[in-house]
């Protein structure tokens, strides 16, 4: 008989899941973070032209004609709600849910995942960072002083690795870079596309790099990939942003949150933008959300950290079919 | 011939790449979680037999390559070309030296192996994982030595040269394995 019934993981990591979730809210619970929850099924979604949404229709019930019909968007991650709790003054939280991206399945990635995301309000985003190590030792059971943790300028690394200098885009220099190092497969698909010149080489060339560390922390993003963080104030080529890798697998992303409104819409605006001229159609801005940075969000710092992934680094799995009872190719 | 999007890559797609058709080995999907996803390939060029790394930016689409697998049986060669038949249609085809150049020297006539068409015209020739081959040359060995220790080499009927243990004569039947030229043991005869 056909097995493909069965879960695809040992029925031990069930138990793992379990317990990793318990010490997450533990965690939180001596920190006075708040668990929280907000919709998966949303009137709108993120404007990133680089997240495909999953989408969906509402009908009244049994009438399929009617004109309440409408759109409804599976969230790719549940930050703008969140960040609506956050201007509403619910102070720190955290939250433990299902985001959906479409199209993206793979060895690590699954099109419906488990995200954990929190927002610390009044912290930096050295705090965080802190935080974030703190909150993976605890998972993992280990100490946090004998945790090997690399923290790293985007900077200094990409130019450890590369020699390149990431916050300037020299097209010449990084053809020849790729032309030198067997990714000359970028000039064609890169183009004079900085943001992606960036995440190729990184991806194909950086990252391997910190594969020896057991956790990475890199901050300082070009300004280009602030995406949701700020601009730095005393360095506006960088933004507020981090990223966590496990042995040099991206594990989770980190902002001082972007508060103000009009910046906000801009980048909105932007990505539409970039959207059309990708052959993509517009997103509606989430209106809700740019009210509430309009009536005012606290200084915070947020990340979002993907659970599977770190089950998967955390018990030496390659892939994730090996955590997840019942992945994309079984659900 | 059919297109395939990133998104149906997986190992054993045979997809055409400068002009040549190749096998994919190996697919990584590579997406950071804010940034542009990429499919990372290990691709096989089946004319070269060379394996390389490409990479694709995700929702690229390429050119499937018409190539399939048969199993044939060796007949002779005529200097010029390497001649198969399929035993079920007794279809035959003629291959070039540079599809047969790795395994010609495994193929005995009447051998079964596997043969790759492109476009339906051979592309290579795969030789089955064992074969046995009988020794047409080889130094005498030393009396009282079974051991194997050391070896020297030994001619094949094919004309294959394979490193063979001090105790082989000319005219045993030998079990060599074709994926690294080794010797295995003596075949039961």
């Amino acid at each position: 008989m056909d097995q493909t019934w069965q879960p695809a993981c040992d029925l031990e990591y069930l138990r793992l899941r379990a317990q990793m979730l318990k010490k997450i809210r533990f965690f939180f619970e001596e920190r006075a973070v708040l668990e929280v929850e907000t919709p998966l099924l949303c009137s709108t979604t993120g404007t990133d032209p680089q997240l495909d949404f999953f989408s969906c229709e509402y009908h009244s019930f049994a009438n399929k004609e009617s004109l309440s019909n409408k759109i409804m968007y599976l969230q790719t991650s549940p930050e703008f709600a969140m960040k609506r709790l956050l201007a509403a003054g619910s102070g720190s939280v955290f939250q433990i849910c299902k985001a959906f991206r479409n199209g993206e399945a793979g060895q690590i990635h699954n099109p419906e995942f488990t995200i954990l995301e929190w927002y610390r309000v009044g912290f930096d985003l050295p705090q965080l960072m802190d935080e974030v190590v703190d909150l993976i030792s605890t998972v993992l059971t280990v100490d946090s002083t004998n945790l090997d943790v690399y923290k790293v300028s985007y900077v200094d690394l990409f130019q450890q690795a590369t020699g390149l200098n990431p916050l300037e885009f020299c097209l010449s220099d990084y053809c020849s870079y790729a032309q030198e190092n067997g990714i000359s497969d970028a000039i064609d698909i890169c183009g004079n596309d900085y943001s992606m010149w960036l995440d190729f080489i990184f991806s194909h060339k950086v990252q391997p790099v910190i594969e020896p560390y057991a956790l990475a922390l890199v901050y300082a993003y070009p300004a280009i990939q602030s995406s949701l963080a700020r601009i730095n104030t005393k360095n506006t080529a960088v933004a507020d942003r981090f990223e966590v890798f496990i042995q040099g697998v991206e594990i989770a992303n980190g902002f001082f949150e972007l508060a103000d409104v009009i910046e906000q819409e801009k980048r909105f605006d932007q990505e539409n933008a970039d959207r059309l001229a990708m052959g993509l159609s517009a997103v509606k801005k989430d209106q809700y959300f740019l009210n509430a940075l309009a009536s005012g969000l606290p200084d915070c710092s947020g990340i979002a950290i993907g659970l599977d992934r770190l089950l998967m680094m955390m018990t030496k799995n390659k892939s994730l079919n090996n955590v997840i009872a019942f992945p994309f190719d079984r659900a | 011939m059919a297109k395939y999007s990133t998104n149906e890559f997986k190992a054993g797609l045979k997809i055409m790449l400068d002009a040549d058709p190749c096998a994919i080995i190996e697919n990584e999907f590579i997406k950071p979680g804010k940034g542009q996803a990429f499919n990372r390939v290990k691709i096989r060029n089946l004319k070269t037999g060379r394996v390389i790394e490409r990479t694709f930016k995700s929702g690229e689409s390429v050119e499937g390559a018409d190539v399939v697998d048969l199993e044939v049986q060796y007949l002779y060669s005529d200097g010029e070309f390497w001649h198969f038949m399929v035993p079920d249609t007794f279809e035959q085809y003629q291959a070039e030296a540079s599809a047969v150049e790795d395994s010609v020297k495994w193929l005995k006539d009447q051998a079964i192996c596997t043969m790759t068409l492109w476009n339906d015209s051979p592309l290579s020739i795969t030789p089955p994982n064992f074969v046995e081959l009988t020794v047409t040359d080889t130094d005498p060995g030393l009396k009282g030595d079974t051991s194997g220790g050391g070896g020297k080499p030994a001619t094949f009927e094919t004309g294959a040269v394979v490193r063979v243990p001090l105790f082989v004569q000319i005219g045993e039947l030998i079990k060599i394995d074709t994926r690294n030229g080794e010797y295995v043991s003596r075949a039961k005869e």
